[in-house]
C-alpha cells in the first residue's frame, strides 16, 4: 500500500451496554485520502464503534490515536475540534429550524445566519451539493436532509467522515449523487467511512473494506481484490450463497383483484389513481415505484387500513367467488375467513409494539381467541420460542422488549408472527429496509416458501435489484398510477427505471 | 359601557402575575420542560418575599432600598430552589414531569400556606392576614406625573416597577429566544435533545438554566401580586388559581413571550371583566357565567392551537420527556 498515512487508530476499543458485548476489542485503522467501508451483520458494533469515534458513546476501554496522538474523545463536541464528523442514520437535525439553523447548531460565537448561509452555499458549491440554507427542515425531503447533514459536518471543518448507511433512504439516482459528492471530498485528501449492507455500493464507492462480526474486527480487504461473495463470507463467518431463487409459480390463481382504485389521503391529496391489477396464488408480484408513489396506500387498502374514494377490492375463493375487502377494517376481513397478513413498512409504529416483548407481541395476533374472558399466554410464548428458534433471532430472551432488538431482528419476530397464521395473501412493505444481507436472504427464503406454499405475495421493495430477481412479475407506479406490469423473468433494470418515472416508460429505446 | 380608563389599568394588573408566570414557563418549555409546578413555584415566590419582607419590617427601620432588595431576593431565592428541585427530580434523576410537577405545586401551596399561617400567628393579628403596607407602599409606587396626566397617566404611568419589569423581561426572553445563539440551542435542547448533543451542546445544563431561570422569573409573579396588586396583604390561598392561567397562556401565546403581554393583559381583562358588565340584581347568577370567560377561552385556544398545523406553532417536539443519551 503505497505510502499511506494514518489519520484514526482505534486500538483496543470495548464497549459493553449492560451485559452485551457491543465492541471486543477492536482494532482499526483509517488512512488520509481513502473511502473505508465498514461492514457488518445488524448487531455487530459497526454504529456502536462509530459513535465512539464521534463521542457519542465513550469506550469502556482502549485508545483512540488521532494523527498519531492520543486523544480522549468524551463528547461529540471534541470529535469537531479533532475534525470528525458522522452523519448518523436517523438524522440528527432540529425539525423546524431551517438548514442553516441546523448547521450552526453548538458552534461558539455570535450568531451570523447570514454570514453562515454565505459560507454554505460556498461549500455547496465546492462540492457540488443542492441545498437551500433558508428551507426550513420539515419541508425537506429525505436526501434534502442528508445533505444538510453532510453539508453540517463540513461546515465546521471535518477531515474524517462517518456516514451510517447513507443510502438506505436514497433512489438509485440519489445515491448515485451521493457518491459523486463522496469521491469529490476524497480528492480533496479527506477521509470517509461509509457503513452500509448494499454490496454493490461497496463495490463502486470504497477503497478498502473493514469487517466486523458479533463486535470483533476480523479483518480488512483491499476492495479491488475481493468479491461481494468473500466480502459476505467474512461477515457471517460462513459460506453463504447470494443467490436468490425464483421458482415457478405452481397453479397460479387470481387471488386479489384490484380494479379502479382510487384513494385520496386525509389532505385530500389523490394518493392512488384508477389502478387494476390482479395478484395470483403461489406467486410474487413486486411493486417497484419511487417512494412515497402511492405503495403504502395500495396495501394499506387492501389490508383495509385505507378508505377508498372508489373502486374496488375482491379477495378470490379458490372456488371463484368474489368478497369484496374494502369498506371492512381488519378484524372483519379476519371474521370473513380471509387470511391476510401484512409486515408493514413501519415495524415498530404499525407492526410491533416497541415496549412490549415477544410473546405479547404475538398476542396481538390471538388475544380474541379462546373462550374465556382471559388471555390465552400460553401459545403466543410457545409461538415466540418457534419463532426465536426458526428464524434465528438474536435475542436476550423472548421476555426483552422488542424496541431493544436490532432492526433484523425485529423484522423477523414481524414476519414470523405474520406468516404463522399459514396466509393466503401475505403484503410486504420494505421487507429487507435497514437489515444486512444475511438477514435479508433469510427473509427472501421465508417470502419464496411461502410462495410455494401457495400464497398470495405483494412485494413492496426498494432495490430494484432484488426486486427483479424475486419477482414473477412486477407491478410498477408513477405517481399513484399503474405504469405497467412485466414479466419479473424479462424484464430490466433500466426498464423498470424508466416506467418508474414515466407512466409505461414511454421513449424508453429497447435496445 | 365599559369605563376603560378605570378598567384598562385594572387589567394590566390582573395580567402582570400571569405575564410572568408564562414567560418563565416558556422559557423553561422551550428546554423541553413542562413544568406544572409553576403555581406552586409562584406561590413560594410569594410567601419568600413576604417572609423577607416581613422580618424586615418587624426590625424597624425602613430604608427604600432594603424595603426593595430583602423581598426581591428572599422571593428569586425561593423560586430558585423550587426551580432546583425540579430540575434534580426530572433531570437528573429523570422522574416523570407531569407528576413531579403536580408534586411540585401541591409542595408550593402547602409551604406558603403553612409559613403564612405562621407569620399570621407570630403578628398576632385579628383577621387572617398579614398587611406589610410600609414595604408594599415601595413597591407598588407609581411613575411620576402618573396622576397629573389624566388618562394617559393612569393608562401607562400608574403601576409599580415589576409590572414595568416584566414587559422588559418579556421583551428580552423573546429576543434571546429567537435571536441569539444561546436561543438557538435551548430551542434545539427542547425540540431533539439527541440532535442537540450530537451538535456539542450540554443539555442538561441548558435544562438546569432554562428551567431555573424561568423559576425565577414566574416567582417575582407571585411576588408582584403580594407586594403591588394586593397592597402588601397576604391571606393564605388569596393568589387562586393564576399559576394555571399562565400555563395556558403559554400555549395561547405559541410559546411567544412578546405575544405574552398582549395575552396576558387580555386574560387579566377577562378575568375582571364580570365586575364591568352590569348586570342589575335580579341576575347576580349572570356574574358567575362571567367569570368563566377567561377558562372558556383557554378551551376555545387550546382546540384552535391544536387544529393550526403549521410546525411553528407547535410545542417543543421533546416537551416533557427525559433525555438519557445511552438509551437504545
Amino acid at each position: 500500500m503505497e505510502n499511506k498515512v494514518v489519520t484514526v487508530s482505534m486500538k483496543n476499543i470495548t464497549k459493553r451496554f449492560g451485559e452485551i458485548i457491543a465492541n471486543d476489542s477492536v482494532n482499526l485503522d483509517i488512512y488520509k485520502g481513502e473511502i473505508l467501508a465498514l461492514l457488518g451483520e445488524n448487531g455487530s458494533g459497526k454504529t456502536t464503534l462509530m459513535n465512539m469515534l464521534s463521542g457519542i458513546y465513550y469506550p469502556d476501554e482502549g485508545q483512540i490515536f488521532i494523527n498519531n496522538e492520543e486523544k480522549v474523545i468524551a463528547s461529540p463536541r471534541d470529535a469537531f475540534e479533532l475534525g470528525i464528523g458522522m452523519v448518523h442514520q436517523h438524522f440528527k437535525l432540529v425539525d423546524v429550524l431551517t438548514a442553516t439553523e441546523n448547521i450552526v447548531l453548538g458552534l461558539d460565537g455570535k450568531l451570523d445566519l447570514k454570514k453562515a448561509s454565505a459560507k454554505i452555499r460556498e461549500i455547496c458549491r465546492k462540492y457540488g451539493f443542492d441545498v437551500d440554507p433558508d428551507q426550513k427542515v420539515y419541508d425537506m425531503s429525505v436526501s434534502e436532509k442528508q445533505t444538510v447533514e453532510i453539508v453540517k459536518v463540513l461546515y465546521r471543518g471535518a477531515d474524517i467522515l462517518i456516514l451510517d448507511e447513507p443510502t438506505a433512504v436514497l433512489t438509485p439516482q440519489e445515491t448515485d449523487r451521493l457518491f459523486a459528492i463522496l469521491r469529490n471530498m476524497k480528492e480533496d485528501g479527506k477521509s470517509i467511512i461509509i457503513i452500509t449492507h448494499k454490496m454493490h455500493e461497496v463495490l463502486s464507492i470504497s477503497d478498502r473494506v473493514a469487517v466486523l462480526r458479533k463486535g470483533t474486527y476480523v479483518g480488512d480487504l483491499r476492495t479491488k481484490e475481493t468479491t461481494a461473495q468473500e466480502m459476505t463470507e467474512m461477515m457471517v463467518g460462513h459460506a453463504v450463497e447470494l443467490n436468490i431463487e425464483r421458482p415457478d409459480p405452481v397453479d397460479p390463481k387470481p387471488r386479489i383483484e384490484v380494479k379502479n382504485l382510487t384513494v385520496r389521503n386525509e389532505e385530500g391529496i389523490l394518493k392512488l389513481e384508477d389502478v387494476s391489477f390482479t395478484a395470483n396464488s403461489g406467486e410474487i408480484l413486486g411493486i417497484a415505484g419511487i417512494s412515497g408513489c402511492g405503495q403504502k396506500e395500495l396495501l394499506e387498502a387492501i389490508a383495509g387500513l385505507q378508505p377508498a374514494e372508489s373502486g374496488s377490492v375482491c379477495y378470490i375463493e379458490d372456488d371463484g367467488s368474489k368478497d369484496e375487502l374494502l369498506k371492512k377494517d381488519p378484524r372483519q376481513i379476519q371474521e370473513m375467513g380471509v387470511t391476510l397478513s401484512f409486515v408493514p413498512e413501519d415495524r415498530l409504529g404499525m407492526g410491533l409494539v416497541g415496549n412490549m416483548d415477544m410473546s405479547d407481541n404475538m398476542m396481538l395476533r390471538s388475544f380474541r381467541k379462546g373462550p374465556t374472558p382471559f388471555t390465552d399466554r400460553k401459545s403466543p410464548r410457545k409461538l415466540a420460542k418457534k419463532v426465536v428458534k426458526d428464524l434465528d433471532v438474536v435475542t436476550p430472551g423472548i421476555s426483552t422488549p422488542v424496541r431493544r432488538l436490532s432492526g433484523g431482528n425485529v423484522q423477523k419476530v414481524l414476519v414470523g408472527r405474520e406468516i404463522a397464521s399459514a396466509p393466503k395473501v401475505l403484503l410486504t412493505a420494505y421487507a429487507v429496509r435497514g437489515l444486512d444481507i444475511n438477514s435479508s436472504y433469510t427473509i427472501y427464503d421465508l417470502i419464496n416458501r411461502q410462495k410455494k406454499a401457495g400464497v398470495a405475495v405483494i412485494y413492496v421493495g426498494e432495490d430494484l435489484d432484488v426486486l427483479l430477481e424475486i419477482s414473477d412479475r412486477i407491478l410498477v407506479m408513477c405517481g399513484g398510477k399503474v405504469s405497467g406490469i412485466i414479466d419479473g423473468r424479462t424484464a430490466t433494470k433500466n426498464k423498470v427505471g424508466m416506467m418508474m418515472t414515466r407512466i409505461g416508460g414511454e421513449g424508453f429505446d429497447e435496445q | 359601557m365599559i369605563d376603560l380608563v378605570s378598567f384598562i389599568p385594572r387589567a394590566v394588573v390582573q395580567g402582570i402575575p400571569l405575564l410572568y408566570g408564562s414567560t418563565g414557563e416558556t422559557l423553561t418549555e422551550k428546554a423541553g420542560n413542562l413544568n406544572l409546578g409553576i403555581p406552586g413555584v409562584m406561590y413560594v415566590g410569594a410567601i419568600s418575599g413576604v417572609i423577607g419582607s416581613f422580618f424586615y419590617e418587624q426590625s424597624g427601620e425602613i430604608n427604600g432600598f432594603l424595603a426593595i432588595a430583602i423581598p426581591l431576593l428572599c422571593s428569586l431565592a425561593g423560586s430558585l430552589i423550587m426551580g432546583l428541585i425540579y430540575c434534580f427530580l426530572t433531570v437528573t434523576l429523570r422522574a416523570n414531569q407531569n407528576v413531579t410537577g403536580l408534586a411540585m405545586t401541591t409542595f408550593g401551596i402547602g409551604f406558603g400556606n403553612f409559613f403564612g399561617g405562621s407569620l399570621i400567628k407570630l403578628a398576632g393579628s385579628d383577621v387572617p392576614s398579614i398587611a406589610l403596607s410600609k414595604t408594599s407602599a415601595y413597591f407598588s409606587h407609581a411613575l411620576p406625573f402618573a396622576d397629573k396626566l389624566g388618562w394617559f397617566g393612569k393608562i401607562f404611568l400608574s403601576y409599580g416597577f415589576l409590572a414595568y419589569a416584566s414587559i422588559a423581561i418579556a421583551l428580552v426572553t423573546s429576543r434571546i429566544i429567537r435571536h441569539t445563539r444561546v436561543g438557538l440551542h435551548l430551542r434545539a435542547v427542547g425540540e431533539s435533545p439527541t440532535t442537540a448533543d450530537a451538535a456539542g451542546i450540554n443539555v442538561t445544563r441548558y435544562k438546569y438554566f432554562a428551567t431555573c431561570i424561568g423559576c425565577m422569573i414566574a416567582g417575582l409573579g407571585g411576588l408582584y401580586y403580594v407586594m403591588d396588586y394586593a397592597c402588601g396583604v397576604w391571606s393564605n390561598d388569596a393568589f387562586g388559581d393564576r399559576g394555571w392561567l399562565a400555563i395556558a397562556l403559554v400555549i395561547f401565546t405559541i410559546w411567544r413571550p412578546s405575544i405574552g403581554i398582549f395575552a396576558s393583559i387580555l386574560f387579566g381583562g377577562l378575568y375582571i371583566l364580570y365586575l364591568f358588565i352590569p348586570t342589575g340584581m335580579d341576575h347576580m347568577e349572570i356574574k358567575e357565567l362571567y367569570k368563566m370567560i377567561p377558562y372558556v377561552v383557554t378551551l376555545v385556544v387550546l382546540v384552535i392551537t391544536s387544529i393550526r398545523s403549521k410546525r411553528e406553532n407547535q410545542p417543543p417536539a421533546s416537551l416533557g420527556l427525559a433525555y438519557f443519551r445511552e438509551e437504545r
